[in-house]
């Protein structure tokens, strides 16, 4: 692994005495790009700023390829790059504002212009460079900060949800283009989001941020697939979160008392264990009574369907099996079922896909 | 209405026959207001930066103080400085009452807190994430808070406007610490007072219109430069 770009140690901040961000260690690796999701009043925000050397920490230290910060961040600052969650243009042109940065890091004229017409050409706003800032629409306005912050060619790119305030369309094209920008530079980038779907599509790594602390760091499928603990899960999207105990485990697969039914799971936990099981709803899949016989996978349980709701391209459908499970399922595969609530039907689900954190029941 | 005519004419008489008297007092409050305003802004924008952006402790007690202090009766002003200047005084030694420099302190001190109440308001104005951006860009301190007072022009501006017509219009001070003395501290508004206490109506309206047009030429480069559209 390469030497981090960045590393905070020890870093805390407190806020009128309260503690918002309690990072021990975190490393920006070059080239990566770290998403840090989390929901709203994590901290994410806050830890962003302290990287991008915004915001004094009230205790630790930020080191820059190896070097404490000390005095004046300016020199290390002009060394990175911020895009915030709003795109805060100046009132000029745009581009006036993606001049800004390199006037102010004392870059060339001639290479200010040739930049300029790079970054503005790559994110689709060659054309508008004489107008005002004040007239963009709120994609056009994103896309001037994204090229205000390449253009600087920076060293380490911080994103603070800049594509929150977007409208969908708008919001993929531009992830598109940023992902384009990313692959093809590979700049180290912290990526603070509160969408999983970004975090997934652009980060390398993924750190959870909750409560002001990294409760989980680790690439997308550890994240996504292992969640540490019950709030992480929640986050993350697992939706089936349910108390259990490892009745026996044979070859790895244990099988696990959950209310009266029992699940099967692969785990290096010991029997007698307690548990969360945990589940995903798009690794539940649903069909009829008398379809059960052609499934391959181990735990099949016969459920009552409670609930069906649209839920953007996928149809979620709430299931009763002694306790709540939730599957997404296709509106297509939901045509072809014809179920409705208080109709009984299949959940099943393959060993694999069940996720087992230790619990202590309290 | 035949006072306010003939004043009027008595204006443009003056004015055009090159009166030594109306430009020499002209000239004087130009002068004495114009230093007192730029004092007013450098300190003015100073105290603004620091309460907008620094935010320090206290900051709600003194943002009242210089609220309070638009409304500082020019009176008690030109005391306290007749007070601070007079031979006796803690700045005695520095032979000032009487002069045009106490003038430009007076009016200044009138100023100063017109243009800092009015610009730390345009500047808390300001998206708070705009500093963080212009920081982010690369910007030290300097570059920051002036790229920060351009963003914020249209108000900053304003601000030094009012600061201005603080000081020009300003009378009961500049006398009591100018002392009203003809080729020296005698300014448009000290000397209009003088016109009506000696019954010369004609000239006091005269030196009005005087001072009403010297108001309106520098307010409207003020409002031109406030409005001029950005450079790219």
């Amino acid at each position: 692994m390469s030497a981090p770009l960045l590393q905070l140690q020890n870093i805390v901040v407190e806020h009128a005495r309260r503690s918002v961000l309690d990072v021990p260690c975190l490393d920006i690796l070059p080239n990566e790009v770290l998403a840090v999701v989390g929901p709203n009043g994590a901290g994410k925000s806050t830890l962003l700023r302290i990287i991008g050397l915004l915001e004094q920490p009230s205790r630790g230290k930020v080191l820059f390829a190896g070097r404490p910060i000390s005095g004046s961040p300016l020199s290390f600052r002009r060394r990175m790059a911020f895009v915030f969650q709003e795109p805060l243009l100046l009132d000029t042109s745009i581009e006036g504002n993606v001049r800004t940065g390199l006037s102010l890091r004392g870059v060339p004229a001639n290479d200010r212009q040739r930049r300029v017409e790079e970054w503005t050409t790559r994110f689709g706003i060659a054309g508008l460079g004489r107008r005002s800032a004040r007239t963009l629409s709120g994609g056009e306005a994103q896309r001037t900060s994204l090229a205000r912050a390449m253009v600087l060619e920076p060293e380490i790119l911080l994103l603070d949800e800049p594509f929150s305030s977007l409208d969908a369309p708008t919001r993929e094209a531009l992830i598109d283009d940023l992902d384009a920008v990313l692959t093809s530079k590979r700049v180290a980038t912290v990526f603070v989001t509160h969408d999983r779907a970004e975090a997934l599509r652009l980060g390398d790594r993924i750190a959870v941020l909750m409560g002001g602390k990294v409760r989980q760091l680790g690439t997308a499928a550890e994240v996504f697939s292992s969640p540490v603990d019950s709030e992480v899960a929640a986050f993350v999207g697992v939706e089936t979160i349910v108390p259990g105990r490892i009745r026996e485990v044979s070859s790895g697969l244990a099988s696990i008392i959950v209310g009266e039914n029992t699940i099967e799971a692969t785990t290096e936990l010991p029997p007698g264990s307690d548990v969360l099981v945990c589940l995903r709803p798009e690794d539940v899949t649903v069909s009829g009574l008398a379809d059960a016989t052609l499934m391959s996978a181990r735990n099949r349980l016969r459920v009552a369907v409670t609930r069906v709701r649209p839920a953007g391209p996928y149809v979620r459908m709430e299931l009763d099996a002694g306790f709540n499970l939730v599957a997404h399922i296709t509106k297509q595969s939901l045509e072809e079922l014809a179920i409705s609530p208080g109709a009984n039907a299949i959940a099943s689900f393959k060993a694999t896909a069940v996720h087992l954190i230790p619990h202590r029941p309290g | 209405m035949d006072l306010i005519w003939d004043g009027v004419t008595e204006a443009l008489r003056l004015i055009f026959s090159g009166n030594g008297y109306v430009y020499e007092v002209t000239f004087t409050s130009l002068l004495v207001s114009g230093s007192a305003t730029l004092i007013a802004l450098v300190l003015g924008l100073g105290i603004a930066s620091f309460l907008a952006f620094r935010a320090p402790p206290g900051r709600t007690l003194a943002l009242s103080a210089f609220n309070a202090g638009m409304a500082l009766p020019p009176v008690a002003v030109g005391l306290l400085v007749s007070i601070m200047l007079w031979r006796t005084g803690p700045l005695g030694q520095l032979h000032l009452l009487y002069s045009r420099t106490a003038i430009v302190i007076a009016q200044a001190v009138i100023a100063t807190p017109v243009v800092a109440a009015l610009s730390t308001a345009a500047l808390q104005g300001l998206n708070p994430n705009l500093r963080l951006q212009v920081l982010a860009l690369g910007a030290s301190r300097w570059q920051a808070a002036l790229l920060l007072f351009r963003e914020a022009r249209l108000s900053l501006l304003a601000a030094g406007m009012a600061g201005f017509g603080a000081a020009i219009s300003e009378v009961g001070a500049t006398i009591m610490v100018g002392g009203n003395i003809k080729g020296s501290t005698r300014t448009l508004t000290s000397a209009i007072v003088l016109e009506v206490q000696q019954g010369d109506f004609e000239t006091a309206i005269a030196l009005s219109f005087i001072l009403l047009a010297v108001i309106l030429g520098i307010i409207t480069v003020f409002t031109m430069l406030q409005q001029r559209r950005p450079p790219a």
